[in-house]
């Protein structure tokens, strides 16, 4: 399997797959190219998706 | 750096401190369980940048690991001032720094009469939040009583503070200015066709030159609230000049390096080693 096969997930909203130039880290934010969601890392071994939470009140700058 | 969801921003960062040779892990506040006890452990580190995008998991953390004695980025002193919309007016005040007036209640019939004595337009905010959420323009009585009372049937405890500003008549667009360990290096403007000009909100950017008056405002408005890293929101009131809005301890600038030119990612990364080398005990080696 190449390295680049590793740095590869499943969108969870439309089964497309989602690339990462590198290993991604827990809680690494992803844009599905196919669908436009707005994912998040939630495991790296293997990576698995899952859509990213809406805003939540004590988030900001 | 402590973060709770890895952004654009977090990236930049990891890749800046792997740039200039720093060793630095990041840290899932989401997983972590502390331990207050645990010093070696935290122990092994010079210092702590905070990337944490809740604010409720950066006072926890910071505190946590402050209380521990470990230099965090930024101190847990300018995060509450900057966190905190009175907390900042208070500091800005004190500080002799221009700001919008301000007016605060806790009442219903007392918010009334604060808008009435600040005049209308005026604008409502909560004292915290983020990304122009929940910031309301109240033009006459009728709107004022309607979002009052909103706020205190259907808000939180701390909705019932009402925060309320002077309505700023600025040319459709704001300024921020982006400063790190005392020093500006960055602004842009955001222009929006809304009221609230918040690039959050759809507002547009673009970079300019810090002037002499932007320069000494944003150095004022940061050393007010002991920020090592902090983006200074300006708004220019037709007939007061420049005022200093708001703090933000946490800034993000993704969309701000390339319409600057400057990266500000390498200015922090590079400002928060030096803090780390500075907090560094001699006899220890760690990162």
């Amino acid at each position: 399997m190449s390295q680049t096969l590793i740095n590869e997930a499943t969108c969870p909203e439309c089964d497309a797959t989602v690339g990462f130039d590198r290993s991604p880290l827990n809680g690494e934010i992803a844009h599905c190219i196919d669908c436009s969601s707005e994912l998040e890392v939630i495991s790296t071994a293997p990576i698995t998706l899952e859509l990213a939470p809406e805003v939540e009140e004590d988030w900001g700058e | 750096m402590t973060y709770t969801r890895l952004r654009t921003e977090e990236r930049m960062l990891l890749d800046a401190f792997e740039h200039i040779g720093v060793d630095v892990t990041p840290i899932d506040l989401r997983t972590e369980v502390f331990n207050p006890a645990e010093l070696d452990r935290w122990g092994s580190y010079d210092a702590v940048i905070d990337r944490s995008l809740s604010l409720t998991n950066t006072l926890t953390s910071v505190r946590l690991l402050e209380g521990l004695g470990i230099r965090c980025i930024n101190p847990l002193s300018a995060i509450e001032l900057c966190s905190d919309k009175l907390a900042t007016t208070i500091s800005l005040i004190r500080s002799g720094v221009p700001t919008p007036e301000v007016r605060v209640a806790t009442t219903y019939q007392a918010g009334l009469e604060a808008i009435e004595a600040i005049g209308y337009p005026a604008v409502i905010k909560p004292t915290v939040g983020s990304w122009g959420r929940l910031v309301a323009r109240v033009n006459d009585r009728d709107a004022a009583e309607a979002v009052l009372e909103h706020r205190e049937t259907l808000g939180s405890a701390q909705q019932h503070v009402f925060y309320i500003q002077e309505h700023i008549d600025k040319p459709d667009r704001d300024i921020r200015v982006f400063v790190v360990g005392g020093q500006p290096i960055a602004a842009i403007m955001r222009s929006s066709q809304h009221w609230v000009t918040n690039t959050a909100r759809g507002a547009t950017a673009e970079g300019i030159d810090i002037t002499d008056e932007l320069r000494e405002l944003s150095i004022n408005a940061a050393s007010a609230t002991g920020a090592d890293i902090v983006a200074v929101d300006i708004l220019e009131c037709p007939t007061h000049g420049m005022l200093v809005n708001e703090l933000n301890h946490s800034m993000e600038f993704r969309n701000s390096m390339d319409t600057t030119g400057v990266n500000i990612a390498e200015h922090v990364a590079r400002h928060a080693a030096q803090i780390a080398e500075d907090a560094r005990i001699p006899s220890e080696v760690g990162a």
